[in-house]
């Protein structure tokens, strides 16, 4: 036997390490079909200034994962367990003040659909400067000050008069800018941004992401961008997850993971994203098969009701035993393919592709 | 705001034109001929004539409505029956009074109960709806949304005699219901109107309750709300400065809807306890066959409807920015 020590106390601080990192998170929701396993041994990392992009299909759990560390799952249904460390605080045990007082300081979030995501019932004004107050206990006027410092930063026009509007009186690419205006009032540390282009049309999105950018490089400010889509995570983020059923199935930086992808659900995502390059008449071939059920996920790896490649990796692996990713750090995914085996199918894939 | 207004008030004004043509071919339609009853057992036809020539009868129903009209503006005179100042809504034969003076001398009874009774359902109602949200699937959320059920299938002419017993006869907890006026003694007005007011309210007040914790615990749903908390806005505050303008749209919708059917249950309360009312107007126009009181009672309980419902937008308005008078 062998003494376990301890570096520290459980759950109140640490030493060193990346900004932030979620650590073994697991997400379970009881409803009344039964338990959503929602997010299932996650770990990721995040360091500070760079942008993580979260990539996989709807359901995935992307949004579940953050939700988590913003502390915003109800807890009567959700049973959440693992650690998520925002520096030197973890934020899975900690109480409601605390988690107050970080959400929309420290940690902001940006949602999918901005008309929805704003209340219809308050002025542009009034919702971001709301949260200057909360936070910073701000004045009524310095409040409205710096709502419209940040709409004029985030690049609406004329923001004197437009902080005195209501969100249905904005269009939809300035509507999501003033929810960015609103995430960043407080300047966080971390910015989630769930899918924060999804609803809106392709200049605006890039537009938007731009102004992501942008207002990174000026204030260090780190980001985990949701999306769907591959390609806006090309030009945006620094390193990327690909997550399906609630793990992780491959992690690495941009370039490592959509040069050198590993793990065969990523070629799937891959080969069902168009490309600008690439002559319209290649055919985009969406990932077979429908994503799994989480109320009762697949034994073995969960990718195994859709993957191709399963006598060649071993079905009694691919069917009985969850892969979990490798290696621990840097470029790596969860399948039992070796190298080998990826590099010359990945060979083959884009032979096809081309 | 203001031009809106103005066309809203001009838009009732032709609603309650039609309905009083429609009442007034309604009711003049009738066989029951209220000349012959004054006339008495021994009718001689000439008497019928002369009657029915002093109340304005022997002219087509067209021209008798025209002057009806008229009467709003103008007032009426009734040869041997009596004079009706403008605004004249007719004169009743039966009770020998212009119309719009009864109808004015009860207005206050009526009025001071429904006004009343809305302000419980309202206060009450989105109070113990609110707590049943707030507490959702907690012992107090199902107290609530029992007893929510059980007042709504209650009955005012089967509560009101229940608690009178108990509150008034028995425990003589409250003075017995009547009507005092507010400019008499606000106190004593309030005292004698309690029980009425509870009466009338009990089966609207649960009905808001189940809505109103409805609509809070849908609107606590939104994508809204949880902007809100991702904010770091403390539950208190997501709870009663977002949600709560949510859940208040629809409930002022029905509420608009209610008002109707609370004045229905207004003159049902006003027999119950024996108030004087334009309910107890109403109900004794149709048992003397009183076409003149009931025409008027139409029309006025028509217009409060009426203006209550603009009222009622004017307030949507306020609560939804998204709502523009126009
Ligand atoms: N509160 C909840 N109760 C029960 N199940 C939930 C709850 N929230 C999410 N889920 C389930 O968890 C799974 C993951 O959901 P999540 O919203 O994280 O997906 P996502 O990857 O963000 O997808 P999308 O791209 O559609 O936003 C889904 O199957 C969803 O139905
Ligand atoms: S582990 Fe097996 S089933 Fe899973 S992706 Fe790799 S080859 Fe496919
Ligand atoms: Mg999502």
């Amino acid at each position: 036997m062998t003494t376990v020590s301890w570096s520290g106390e459980p759950g109140t601080s640490r030493g060193p390490g990346p900004f932030l990192s979620v650590r073994d998170l697991s997400v379970e929701f009881s409803t009344e079909d039964g338990i959503v396993h929602a997010v299932d041994n996650l770990s990721f990392d995040l360091e500070k200034g760079t942008t993580l992009g979260i990539v996989g299909e709807s359901g995935s759990g992307k949004s579940v994962t953050n939700l988590a560390i913003l502390g915003l799952h109800d807890p009567a249904h959700t049973k959440i367990s693992g650690e998520i460390w925002l520096e030197d605080q973890e934020l899975t045990s900690a109480d409601g003040t605390t988690m107050e007082q970080l959400r929309g300081n420290r940690v902001a979030m940006i949602f999918q659909d901005p008309l929805t995501a704003l209340s219809p019932f308050h002025t542009i004004g009034r919702q971001i400067g709301e949260v200057y107050r909360k936070h910073k206990g701000a004045s009524k006027k310095e409040a409205r000050d710096r709502a419209i410092e940040m709409l004029r930063r985030v690049g609406i026009p004329q923001p004197e008069t437009r902080v005195d509007h209501y969100p249905h009186e904005f269009s939809g690419g300035m509507r999501q800018r003033a929810m960015i205006a609103m995430a960043l009032v407080c300047d966080p540390d971390l910015l989630i941004a769930d899918e924060p282009t999804t609803a809106l049309d392709v200049t605006v999105q890039a537009q938007i992401l731009d102004l992501l950018k942008e207002l990174q490089q000026q204030f260090g400010t780190s980001i985990i961008l949701i999306t769907h889509d591959l390609g806006v995570v090309a030009g945006t983020a620094d390193n990327v997850m690909v997550m399906y059923a609630g793990r992780a199935a491959e992690r690495g930086t941009v370039r490592e993971v959509l040069r050198e992808p590993q793990h065969p659900y990523t070629w799937g995502l891959l080969s069902s994203m168009p490309r600008l390059n690439a002559s319209v008449d290649v055919p985009l071939t969406p990932v077979r098969g429908t994503p799994p059920s989480l109320l009762n996920p697949p034994s073995g790896c969960p990718f195994h009701p859709r993957c191709d490649y399963t006598k060649l990796a071993g079905p009694e692996l691919c069917f009985g035993q969850r892969p979990s990713i490798s290696p621990e750090t840097g470029h790596g995914d969860a399948c039992y393919l070796t190298l080998e085996q990826k590099r010359e199918l990945r060979t083959a894939k884009t032979e096809d592709h081309a | 705001m203001t031009s809106y207004l103005v066309r809203r008030v001009a838009g009732a004004l032709v609603i309650l034109m039609i309905i009083s043509a429609i009442t007034f071919y309604l009711f003049y339609a009738v066989p029951r001929d209220p000349a012959r009853a004054f006339c008495g057992k021994i009718c001689q036809p000439e008497t019928l004539a002369l009657i029915r020539h002093n109340l304005g009868m022997d002219e087509p129903l067209f021209v008798q409505y025209w002057h009806w009209l008229a009467g709003i503006f103008t007032g009426r005179e009734f040869v041997q029956f009596g004079e009706c100042p403008a605004p004249c809504l007719g004169y009743s034969f039966a009770t020998q009074e212009p119309v719009f003076g009864a109808i004015v001398d009860r207005f206050p009874v009526t009025l001071s109960l429904t006004l009343g009774a809305s302000v419980v359902i309202l206060a009450f109602g989105i109070m113990t709806g609110m707590i049943a949200a707030w507490k959702v699937g907690q012992p107090l959320d199902k107290i609530a949304s029992a007893s929510s059920v059980v007042g709504a299938s209650l009955q005012i002419y089967f509560v009101g005699p229940l608690l009178a017993f108990y509150l008034v006869d028995t425990l003589q907890l409250i003075p017995r219901p009547s009507y005092v006026p507010i400019t008499e003694n606000p106190v004593e007005w309030f005292t004698h109107l309690l029980l009425p007011w509870v009466v009338l309210s009990i089966i609207f007040t649960a009905n808001y309750t189940r809505m109103t914790r409805s609509q809070m615990v849908e609107q606590l749903a939104e994508d809204y709300v949880r902007t809100a908390r991702a904010k770091g806005m403390s539950s208190k505050a997501v709870f009663f400065r977002f949600a709560w303008r949510g859940a208040m749209i629809p409930i002022v919708t029905i509420f608009g809807v209610d008002l109707a059917t609370l004045l229905g249950g207004a003159i049902i309360t006003e027999q119950t306890f024996s108030l004087h009312g334009i309910g107890e107007l109403a109900v004794r126009a149709v048992q003397n066959t009183d076409l003149p009181m009931l025409l008027g009672v139409t029309i006025v309980g028509a217009a409060a409807i009426v203006l209550l419902n603009i009222l009622v937008d004017v307030l949507y308005a306020f609560i939804d920015p998204r709502v523009r008078l126009t």
